[in-house]
């Protein structure tokens, strides 16, 4: 297979406004003869099917919560960032490209991340005009603060609750293309798989969560904006619910997975308590502009944070890092808490911690600003761990929140099943081996309003109007084997839950594949990994009917993906021999202890195709990256 | 950080489907952490349950943050239980060791119970649906920083956005009115430039969508406020009163209202 | 139904017309007030009854009568289908509520506050305002030489059985919880808030409940207390 990434000649700076030029635009009288389907209401697919709608296709949208209002999107909160240079600090798009591609260590496509800083700005003035209510200067005019990776402040916010507002307002313009009967929307509805006819995606199987009817959608485009995969983790700051089934199903029909084994743990994050534990909770990393990371200098020191004097604490980032301080990207900071907390200067009960003090922020600003800038953030912090931050250093540690890698897709965002789109997070395309904070928000909404709707009309175009019917043997043979497929689940009667399993699942990713690993571990890991694909085949315990609400069978058959996805998260690792961003191989650092790359051998996307599952090892397609605009050094942040 | 187990008795509405009849079945459970979440405490009883072959008790829910809106239980007599926060945010802590801790699905005619304690908050999609957005095509904005919003507006604006539509306000109410939700995003639009041209007919067709629901009226009782997770003033009630009448007062549209369905 | 009348069987149309009527019947309370007082002036009734004889005769106050009655009958009619309606939307009642923690007793209770209210004035209207409309009457002479009908005689008989005074005390106390909820809510929903002024207004509020109902009440005890020395 060869793998085209379509990517436009021509000057960086050109590329998109060419290729905008030279698609194929759809006549808007002939838009309505067609009909696209969009999995998931996030940010990427809330705006492209309200986009899609507003300019005449026919949509037919899909979640599996009550409300496309619920989606994951909305727990971000630090903010979106965008190359406006409101605060003249020298910004411009380039340097948001650079930024980025540095910042995902030099392991992302050139021409989709200037895309991406091409059309930030218009996102911002988007949102606005919907009525999102950015934080504002006493002038009138938009605010900026400050994020991981970057020396200028280009990050737009709205409280801690940037994500929720974005998110409400693609919402908003999905109503009202739903009230206008351009989409229609089917909530609690999950994807079981995609229906390809004569070598295109024409559809997708569902099944209705409440009745659990089994039902088949046919359409001209299938678009997949069905977010990451961190609950592989089974621990992670994703919702409950976030789940990889849609992508995987797709990469079962043969659609690439790229880069699986780019994950990104998030530095602030709320340490594990306990052993029941279902959820960790996300400190936005907006806290690192103000709060200071530190360990005690001596190993196993129980003081009280408080009792320990200033000469005494280790405020580790600011020293090794002097440029960026705590300011560093998101893998550099997770890494050395991690790293600190190895070496036995771990805090807390569990010694799984750093502290984020405020103490100087305080005692520089006022606790009323503080408050005013995080407040919901304290209060989240104190009503789960039952201690005051504004008195107590936080606790924070390292937990799985996104991931970079996801289906493979050209320039147009589809992949390489024909008419089959990627967007969001549930592509792999922007962000390289580490995402820089602020930015997922802006790849989403750039993915939704800005570039699909322009590239799904040159495929559309191409195509003809007629419309398949879901009485089609293609669909009745899917219809048929998922039909059959979840009888078959539901017909073991083990002893494991499928909670039991995913949380055996997340325990061993995150040992062996998670903020650091090695060829060794991983091997181990494979070989677990597979054995508890076997206790799902063999040992499961299952209770119910599929002709009700069944949560037992919604986890179950989402846990089956997560067993085959991480083992090829393991592969893909260890295919890897080399360590950049997310992705760290203990065996390839520096000798300080960062990232080493090898750009000689791995400067390529690895793109991984389907052979049918357990025992059958994928097969690897290389795309390899070409870096003509920006020169590939080690990241620095010092 | 405490460890000693606590025990509960856990007091659940069961409901088979929609058409089912309910009732509160009673549930011992044992040894639960007071640091975890009352969620955490309901997968702990679901997995006994399953384990004996029983079927887990369905509720809704999925960011855990407090954020997403999905979470809902009325708890021991409370939206959301005794704090006002969400459900997902409540930790055991807030129950006494040994109290028995009643938990039923919210309870209003718009929000049908789907099964056990899931209910169909979809009148609250249909709502903003009506009128609460603000139309403006993809690709067709000014520059962000062409429309100027004192700091005071934009601040006002966002505390009424922050609204995650949990339909504690709803469950909360005596008279399972819908006015602190529907207030919150018509003040949000209301007090923006933005929202201007559109400002009448949102206002008036949000209340027509929301009384076509069949939520009830609001008696100024205060409850809905009291209990939001994201403290959503009644400020924005007394504002949406003003915008409807004004509205309706003004506003050149003489039609009737189609709802929605 | 045309845009007018859609707009006053509306939700919030209804509590317009709830607020509204409150708010003037607020207003009739004072009035109403100000002619009990007469009763405890130490004149054998002279001004009582020359205040009851001003008010059923007089053109204008007679015209705004009407206005009240329609009133009266307004707030009680739409309160009914407020609560009749606010009462299906929720068909199936929790098994355990603590609304208490989160509401005022009054403001959940107005339906109940205000049929005990209702319940009092139907036996006040019929035993003071009927017979002085359409019952038998003694006369009386003022000092002007008119006949008038003495109420000021009706009343003073009234106020001198126990259970009269205690149902008027109860009934006032009832008018108080109803205030304490009606007046703030009555400007809540008539949009009337502001930063600046909602509080006086709600201290407003809390003070006429209080002090009106008790003025009200004060006087048939007075009255008791003196008769009955």
């Amino acid at each position: 297979m060869q793998l085209d990434s379509k990517i436009p000649a021509g000057s960086l700076a050109e590329k998109w406004t060419k290729h905008k030029f030279n698609v194929k635009l759809v006549n808007p009288a002939n838009k309505r003869k067609y009909d696209i389907i969009v999995v998931g209401t996030g940010l990427a697919g809330a705006a492209a099917a309200a986009s899609f709608a507003e300019l005449g296709y026919n949509v037919n949208a899909f979640c599996f919560q009550d409300s496309p209002r619920r989606a994951h999107s909305i727990a971000a909160q630090g903010g979106i960032n965008a190359a406006k240079n409101y605060t003249n600090e020298g910004d411009s798009v380039h340097r948001l490209f650079y930024d980025t591609i540095k910042g995902g260590d030099f392991r992302a496509r050139e021409a989709n991340v200037h895309r991406l800083a091409e059309v930030s700005n218009d996102i911002i003035d988007q949102c606005v005009a919907q009525g999102v209510p950015f934080a504002r200067e006493y002038g009138g005019l938009l605010d900026n603060r400050s994020f991981g990776g970057s020396l200028v402040s280009r990050t737009f916010y709205a409280k801690g609750q940037t994500g929720q507002q974005l998110l409400l307002g693609a919402y908003s313009a999905l109503s009202r293309q739903i009230a206008l009967g351009k989409v229609k929307m089917h909530t609690r509805t999950e994807m079981l798989d995609v229906v390809m006819v004569d070598g295109k995606a024409r559809g997708i199987i569902t099944r209705n969560l409440i009745t659990g009817k089994i039902e088949a959608h046919s359409a001209h485009a299938v678009v997949l904006a069905t977010g990451g995969y961190s609950n592989v983790y089974f621990l992670s700051t994703n919702a409950m619910g976030s789940n990889v089934t849609a992508a995987w199903r797709a990469h079962r029909k043969g659609a690439l997975f790229a880069n699986p084994s780019y994950t990104q743990i998030h530095p602030t994050c709320i340490p594990v308590h306990g052993t029941q534990q279902s959820k960790l909770t996300l400190m936005s990393e907006s806290l690192r502009n103000d709060g200071r990371v530190w360990v005690p200098r001596t190993k196993g020191d129980t003081r009280k944070a408080k009792d320990i004097p200033e000469a005494e604490r280790f405020y580790y980032l600011e020293e090794k890092y002097p440029t960026f301080g705590n300011l560093v990207p998101r893998d550099v900071a997770s890494r050395n808490a991690k790293y600190m907390c190895d070496q036995g200067y771990g805090v807390g009960a569990s010694k799984l911690a750093v502290y984020l003090d405020f103490k100087d922020s305080i005692k520089r600003l006022g606790k009323k600003a503080i408050e005013e800038k995080y407040g919901n953030l304290f209060d989240m912090y104190q009503q789960i761990t039952n201690s005051n931050p504004y008195e107590e250093p936080m606790m924070i540690y390292p937990a799985p929140h996104y991931t970079m890698g996801g289906l493979w897709v050209d320039y147009n965002l589809m992949t390489n099943l024909t008419g089959l789109y990627a967007i969001g997070e549930a592509n792999f395309s922007d962000h390289g081996a580490n995402r820089l904070g602020a930015s997922a928000l802006m790849q989403g909404l750039a993915d939704g309003y800005f570039v699909i709707p322009y590239t799904i009309g040159d495929y559309l175009a191409t195509q003809k109007y007629d419309k398949i019917p879901t009485d089609h043997p293609e669909f009745k043979k899917a219809l048929d084997e998922n039909k059959a497929h979840l009888e078959s689940i539901l017909s073991r009667k083990g002893t494991k839950t499928p909670d039991e399993i995913h949380i055996e699942l997340g325990r061993i990713m995150m040992n062996y594949c998670g903020m650091s690993r090695t060829a060794e571990g991983l091997q181990e890991a494979r070989k677990k990994v597979q054995q508890l694909q076997h206790d799902f085949k063999n040992n499961l315990k299952m209770v119910g009917t599929n002709d009700e609400l069944n949560i037992t069978l919604e986890k179950a058959n989402r846990v089956e993906d997560f067993l085959e996805l991480g083992e090829l998260m393991i592969l893909d690792a260890l295919n890897r021999n080399e360590s950049c961003g997310g992705h760290f191989r203990e065996e390839y650092q520096t000798p300080e202890g960062e990232a080493l790359r090898n750009d000689n051998d791995f400067a390529y996307v690895a793109a991984w195709e389907y052979t049918g599952g357990a025992g059958k090892d994928p097969v690897l397609h290389k795309e390899e990256l070409e870096f003509e605009n920006v020169k590939l050094t080690q990241r620095s942040y010092k | 950080m405490e460890h000693t187990g606590r025990s509960y008795t856990i007091k659940v509405w069961r409901q088979k489907n929609a058409q089912a009849q309910g009732s509160i079945q009673t549930y011992p459970l044992k040894d639960i952490s007071p640091d975890m979440s009352f969620l955490e405490m309901l997968d702990i009883l679901n997995e006994q349950l399953l384990q004996k072959g029983e079927d887990p008790i369905a509720f809704d829910h999925d960011c855990r943050e407090g954020i997403c809106g999905m979470c809902s239980l009325f708890i021991n007599g409370r939206a959301h239980g005794p704090l006002t926060t969400t459900t997902c945010q409540l930790h055991m802590r807030s129950f006494e060791n040994n109290e028995t801790i009643f938990i039923e699905p919210w309870r209003a005619k718009p929000f049908p119970v789907i099964k056990d304690l899931v209910v169909d908050r979809t009148a609250f999609d249909r709502i903003i649906q009506a009128g609460g957005y603000v139309t403006v095509r993809t690709g067709s904005a000014p520059d962000a920083n062409e429309i100027l919003i004192p700091k005071a507006i934009a601040d006002e604006a966002m505390d009424a956005a922050s609204c995650i539509g949990c339909g504690a306000c709803v469950a909360a109410c005596k008279n399972a009115s819908a006015m602190l939700f529907v207030s919150a995003k018509v003040s949000q639009l209301a007090l923006l430039p933005q929202g201007q041209s559109e400002r009448k007919q949102r206002a008036e067709r949000m209340v027509a969508q929301m009384d076509a629901e069949g939520f009830g009226a609001c008696t100024n009782t205060g409850a809905c406020a009291a209990e939001c997770p994201k403290q959503i003033s009644l400020v924005n009630i007394a504002r949406l009163n003003r915008e409807y009448l004004s509205a309706k007062i003004s506003s050149d549209n003489v039609e009737e209202y189609v709802p929605i369905k | 139904m045309n845009w007018f009348t859609r707009t006053l069987t509306s939700s919030i149309g209804r509590k317009l017309v709830m607020s509204l009527t409150g708010l003037f019947l607020c207003s009739f309370l004072v009035v109403h007030l100000i002619g009990n007082f007469q009763l405890l002036k130490t004149d054998s009734g002279e001004a009582f009854n020359a205040y009851a004889k001003f008010m059923t005769t007089f053109p204008l106050i007679k015209f705004i009568s009407y206005g009240l009655y329609a009133g009266i009958l307004l707030h009680i009619i739409q309160g009914i289908l407020l609560t009749l309606e606010n009462g299906k939307a929720r068909p199936v009642a929790y098994a355990y509520s603590k609304a208490g923690d989160t509401s005022s007793w009054a403001s959940r209770n107005m339906g109940l506050l205000g049929t005990v209210i209702f319940l009092f004035l139907a036996g006040h209207m019929t035993q003071f305002w009927g017979r002085m409309h359409f019952g038998e009457m003694p006369m009386v002479n003022l000092a002007n030489g008119d006949s008038v009908k003495d109420l000021y005689k009706i009343t003073m008989e009234a106020f001198a059985q126990p259970i009269m005074v205690a149902l008027y005390v109860l009934a006032m106390v009832a008018l108080a919880f109803h205030l304490l909820h009606g007046f703030k809510s009555a400007f809540q929903t008539l949009g009337l808030t502001h930063k600046k002024y909602t509080p006086t207004i709600e201290t407003l509020g809390y003070v006429f409940a209080i002090v009106i109902p008790a003025a009200f009440a004060v006087i048939p005890i007075l009255v008791f207390l003196m008769t009955n020395k």
